[in-house]
């Protein structure tokens, strides 16, 4: 089967881009270089084509039942106009999605990775109870992502001031021409920065407008090494159905006390666990990187594997995320990671490798 | 950008150079464009022999790493010292020029031939446009 284009395919390969394939969508890897696009963000403002994220809307009166039951995070206590994030875990407590849930007036939304989307809105029809509607919007709206010290006075200047106050995880309806849509302070940078989601048929045009006016288009190369820096998971790589949120270190994202929801034994159980393997990151001693199943190595033995690594291009080191097990989490912890036979010395640091100087 | 027709190449993206018995031995701009930038380069001492077809270095970019491999077999006179580190003096390589002119200030070996090794066994600048346009489809 073909991939999947988003609304802004042709706009990318007319600019240059390098199109691969990437969960079931052709989407832009770079324009210009990755380091060139991870510094915008950093230091001025870039923009992401991140239509391929699954849109879906959950209404009707059994929508809040429904998401308490599959999501990790509590959604009766939202606020009109919050987002959370969380994870959809099976029975045992691993994960199937992580995904941000937004709560308006009269319905929710949910942003789920391209990877799950068909899992998820099967997951969600075997455990809907009653009257809930799931409509997917992914194929209808264009989502992009506008981030980086200089992006509130962007969506400011196309969306009006009002943007400008809205809270970090805190979302609003917005017109964009003639196009109904929604704009929320979130992100997967690391960095101030805002997610729009507006119908296709505006969806270039707002391209363009932000590109004129000085963001920087990025693609999926630079989404990928700023979230690393920024210690932020990625599905298929530091979550996946084998892997339980209190493992990866997201057990800020797990609300036992909200109520029943799929996985919350396995999870509570998980909490006191001392054998399972534990999220760390790893600054390597090295310019060279460790890659997804490098194995980390102490002693001479094998205790764990890493889920992601790069060259950092703000913070010019090595980084990289895997798991290892628990005697072995502390920051300063001195490891090694194998690299194709070459035994690279890695330091357990702290999570994120990069937080920015906070201005919301 | 197009593959030089004074070049013969390797299925794998190297491309080779011959001038009298030494041969100067880069990557194409093709495998820079399926790479992304260089970020690391590693390139075997002066006085390695190495092998066609063989592993002689390793390149990375943010997104990849990759095996790098000898378009001829012979042994290396000459590296493109700024590329790489200097463990000598601390020196951090630049792998730089291999992205932005990877047909001539990115090159990285200089090997020669040993005796008897040929570069005939290497594709053609056509032959390699044909091997990339089948693997654009």
């Amino acid at each position: 089967m073909a991939n999947h284009r988003t609304p802004l395919y042709r706009w990318h390969v007319e600019h240059q881009a390098r199109m691969v394939p990437f969960s079931g969508w052709d989407m832009p890897v770079q324009y210009t270089g990755i380091a060139a696009e991870h510094h915008a963000v950093r230091t001025a403002v870039g923009i992401f084509d991140i239509s391929h994220m699954a849109r879906v809307n959950v209404h009707g009166p059994e929508a809040l039942a429904l998401l308490e039951k599959v999501f990790t995070n509590a959604v009766a206590t939202m606020t009109v106009g919050q987002v959370r994030y969380g994870l959809i875990c099976n029975e045992n407590g691993g994960v199937l999605d992580d995904i941000l849930v937004y709560r308006w007036s009269d319905s929710f939304s949910a942003v789920i990775n391209a990877s799950n989307r068909e899992k998820i809105l099967a997951w969600w029809e075997q455990h809907r109870t009653g009257e809930v509607i799931i409509d997917d919007r992914t194929f209808d709206t264009t989502m992009v992502a506008i981030q980086g010290p200089q992006a509130a006075d962007m969506v400011s200047a196309i969306f009006g001031e009002s943007v400008r106050t809205l809270k970090y995880y805190h979302a609003k309806p917005i017109r964009y021409r003639e196009g109904d849509g929604f704009i929320s302070r979130t992100g997967y940078t690391g960095e101030d920065g805002f997610e729009v989601v507006v119908p296709h048929a505006v969806g270039q045009p707002l391209w363009e407008e932000v590109v004129t006016r000085g963001a920087v288009p990025c693609g999926l190369g630079a989404r990928d090494t700023l979230r690393l820096e920024a210690g932020m998971p990625l599905y298929g790589h530091e979550l996946k159905e084998s892997i339980n949120p209190i493992q990866a270190g997201l057990g800020w994202a797990v609300k036992f006390d909200k109520g029943p929801f799929i996985g919350r034994e396995a999870l509570l159980a998980a909490t006191t666990d001392t054998t399972q393997p534990r999220r760390i990151g790893l600054e390597l001693d090295s310019p060279r990187a460790a890659r997804e199943g490098c194995p980390i190595v102490a002693a001479g033995d094998n205790i764990g594997t890493v889920t992601s690594g790069s060259l950092s291009p703000w913070l010019k080191k090595s980084l990289a995320m895997g798991y290892v097990r628990p005697a072995f989490t502390s920051p300063g912890t001195l490891l090694a990671v194998d690299v194709r036979g070459a035994l690279l010395h890695a330091k357990v640091v702290p999570l994120p490798f990069y937080r920015r100087t906070k201005n919301v | 950008m197009p593959n030089p027709k004074n070049l013969r190449y390797l299925p794998t993206h190297e491309w080779a150079r011959l001038d009298g018995d030494v041969v100067t031995v880069g990557v194409t701009a093709f495998a820079i464009e399926q790479l992304t930038e260089p970020t690391y380069l590693e390139l075997p001492a002066i006085g390695t022999e190495v092998h066609a077809g063989e592993k002689f270095g390793i390149i990375e970019s943010y997104k990849s790493t990759s095996d790098l491999y000898s378009p001829v077999t012979g042994t290396v006179i000459e590296r493109n010292e700024p590329l790489v580190d200097d463990p000598a003096t601390k020196r951090k390589g630049d792998p730089k020029p291999v992205n932005d002119d990877p047909f001539g200030a990115g090159w990285m070996l200089k090997i020669r031939l040993a005796p008897g090794a040929t570069l005939d066994h290497l594709l053609t600048a056509e032959q390699y446009d044909a091997q990339l346009a089948s693997e654009h489809h």
